[in-house]
């Protein structure tokens, strides 16, 4: 079953006076449980396709579809709970709350779900245990290395048990060994916890690790492999 | 602790001396504003006070008209019966019946209009503080008669001294006319200029048997325990008042009615000082509104990121917020602090006036003014600060929520 549905989707945006067509009409289908990386070089128009299946920005023209929610019939507040429930966050600079600790920057997700305070903070540590970090539950982001900092964020996206997580770049800031520690917990959790992932890369470890690769190019799908098949 | 608290309280200290800073502004605009509306508030008692002991009282009782006119056949008739219903006022701490006429004075030199006033020795000293005034002479005393009390401007104009001999002549209550000669026991200096030009005081039964009062008087001037306790007064003496038979109702008049003049005066010196508040504190607000727009575009990217998260625009409006209003309530807390200690330091020892005194001597106050630490004065500045600051920071919380998600992230 498919969890992102994109139908002939067109995204244009302004740099300075010139107008970037980003996306120029992608159409694509990812099932529930993938492990896909959408690769290319800087400015193919991976991170646009990220943000605009992550409801982070709107088409200018094409539908999407996440978990059977059609965008295009959707308000902000209703795109901000879906963002809330169904998808997780990984970004390439790790984007953690500065003035959270690791546990709290865990926390804050069900917070806003409205788990109470005991539940959370016991789901908080148990996923922080399981990436590795289950003795810097309190350290702050500034005291914590770009690895452990990436491991926090994948902690954050998913305690929440998201049908679908994105990654923006996300080993891209990490040296080759801990980009492939954090690249087997992900792929872990999705053998386990069935959780969708979505790469945007050009690390070619990712493409590696990666159960499908989707190649964007100038703003297209230029190659489509699913390494299963 | 709640996560968003804590959020907001460590957000406010990520930028710890622009932060101190906005309080220290926030709490210095406080500070002032405690201490300048108690000074204010000081001088207006201290104004009031002088002119109510001196003369006017807190409230007066009179025949309905009488203070416009003052017309000398518009008396208290009964002034036993109108004691009667004070005694049974728990919150009256004196009283004392005056009757007043205007008259010409002449010494051997010259010749003034003056304000004759009839007052009871004993009462008087327990109402105003005229006795405490004499600077040369005495003051009159129960057995008095043809003996008067002098302003001392007044004995300077007439050329009167101690024992010199004043011919007052008016007009008596039934029309005829009224003359004597009386001499001088005592000349006061209240430090009001009108009242040291214009008073000439006299006994009460002399004043009645010369202007033929028949038993009458004009006033009943009392005096309450503090300003707060005169609405009840006036409520309960004009209720009682209204089932004595009078040929004229009797009024119940407060200090506001009868110095009008005062009142204005004070009024219009609040309002001035009120715009010149409101100017410091928009000074401030601006400030404070600087302040909150930084954190704003330097957490931009922050804020993207809260929002991919799920945190709605409402959400990051609360937190805002939230940051402005514990930064406002600690600036504000610390300000009425300083504020009021500066102030009870000066309340006790009081500010010299220096140059100033002259004009303070003509509302009747002394070189030293004491501000007046009250509840009021400690809030009016601070409550007006936090609304104004409330206004201000929704400014930068409502800014937020026209954020879109993709561009504060990429934010730079």
């Amino acid at each position: 079953m498919a969890i992102v549905e994109c139908t002939d989707v067109v995204k244009t945006y302004q740099q300075g006076k010139v107008d970037v067509r980003a996306l120029r009409g992608v159409t694509l289908s990812i099932d529930t449980g993938g492990f896909v990386a959408l690769a290319g070089p800087s400015g193919s128009g991976k991170t646009t396709l990220l943000n605009l299946i992550g409801g982070l920005d709107e088409p200018d023209s094409g539908h999407i579809t996440v978990d059977g929610n059609p965008f295009d019939e959707m308000s902000q507040s209703r795109l901000a709970e879906l963002r809330l429930n169904k998808i997780g966050f990984i970004f390439q600079a790790y984007n953690l709350i500065p003035v959270l600790s690791a546990v709290e920057n865990v926390e804050y997700v069900m917070l806003l779900q409205g788990v109470g305070a005991g539940e959370r903070r016991e789901r908080a540590r148990a996923i922080l245990d399981e990436v590795g970090l289950s003795d810097m539950y309190n350290r702050r982001p500034a005291e914590l290395s770009g690895g452990q900092q990436q491991r926090v964020a994948v902690a954050r996206a998913i305690v929440s048990n998201p049908a679908l997580v994105l990654a923006d770049e996300p080993t891209a800031n990490l040296d080759s060994k801990t980009g492939n520690g954090l690249l087997e917990m992900m792929a872990e959790m999705n053998r386990t916890k069935k959780v969708t992932f979505i790469f945007s890369t050009h690390d070619q470890r990712v493409m590696d690790y990666a159960r499908r690769l989707i190649r964007i190019q100038d703003g297209r799908v230029a190659e489509d492999v699913d390494k299963a098949a | 602790m709640s996560i968003h608290f804590k959020m907001a309280w460590r957000n406010i200290w990520r930028n710890r001396r622009r932060s101190l800073l906005t309080m220290l502004a926030i709490a210095f605009a406080c500070a002032l504003l405690v201490f300048m509306l108690s000074f204010q508030f000081g001088s207006y008692e201290a104004m009031l006070n002088s002119a109510i002991k001196i003369h006017t009282g807190y409230f007066q009782i009179q025949a309905e008209g009488y203070q416009d006119k003052n017309d000398i056949r518009s008396v208290v008739p009964n002034p036993e019966k109108v004691a009667r219903i004070l005694d049974n006022i728990p919150q009256v701490s004196a009283y004392t019946f005056r009757a007043s006429a205007f008259s010409l004075a002449s010494s051997e030199e010259r010749t003034y209009g003056v304000a004759v006033s009839g007052i009871d020795p004993n009462k008087e000293a327990a109402v105003s503080s005229i006795k405490r005034l004499i600077r040369e002479g005495e003051y009159l005393s129960e057995g008095d008669s043809d003996e008067a009390l002098v302003g001392a401007l007044l004995a300077k104009n007439l050329r009167v001294g101690i024992g010199d001999a004043i011919t007052l002549l008016g007009q008596g209550r039934d029309g005829s006319v009224a003359a004597t000669v009386v001499t001088v026991k005592g000349i006061f200096s209240s430090g009001l200029d009108d009242f040291d030009r214009n008073a000439v005081h006299i006994p009460l039964k002399y004043f009645q048997e010369v202007f033929f009062m028949r038993g009458a008087v004009h006033t009943v001037v009392g005096l309450t325990p503090s300003l707060w306790d005169l609405p009840k007064v006036v409520d309960a003496a004009e209720a009682r008042l209204a089932g004595l038979n009078t040929d004229r109702p009797l009024a119940v008049l407060d200090w506001k009615e009868l110095m009008p003049g005062l009142a204005q005066a004070i009024m219009i010196d609040l309002i001035s000082a009120l715009i010149f508040y409101m100017l410091l504190i928009l000074v401030v607000a601006f400030s404070i509104l600087n302040t909150f727009l930084m954190a704003i575009f330097e957490r931009t990217r922050e804020f993207g990121v809260l929002m991919a998260m799920g945190t709605t625009k409402e959400r990051l409006t609360r937190l805002l917020m939230t940051e402005s209003m514990i930064m406002t309530v600690l600036g504000i807390a610390g300000g009425i602090l300083l504020g009021g200690l500066v102030t009870l330091y000066f309340q006790k020892h009081g500010i010299s006036m220096g140059d100033s005194s002259e004009l303070f001597r003509q509302f009747g106050i002394s070189g030293r003014i004491y501000p007046r630490f009250t509840p009021l004065s400690a809030a009016i500045g601070p409550s007006l600060v936090l609304v104004i600051t409330f206004l201000v920071a929704l400014y930068p919380a409502f800014k937020v929520r026209k954020l879109r998600p993709v561009e504060a992230l990429s934010y730079v």
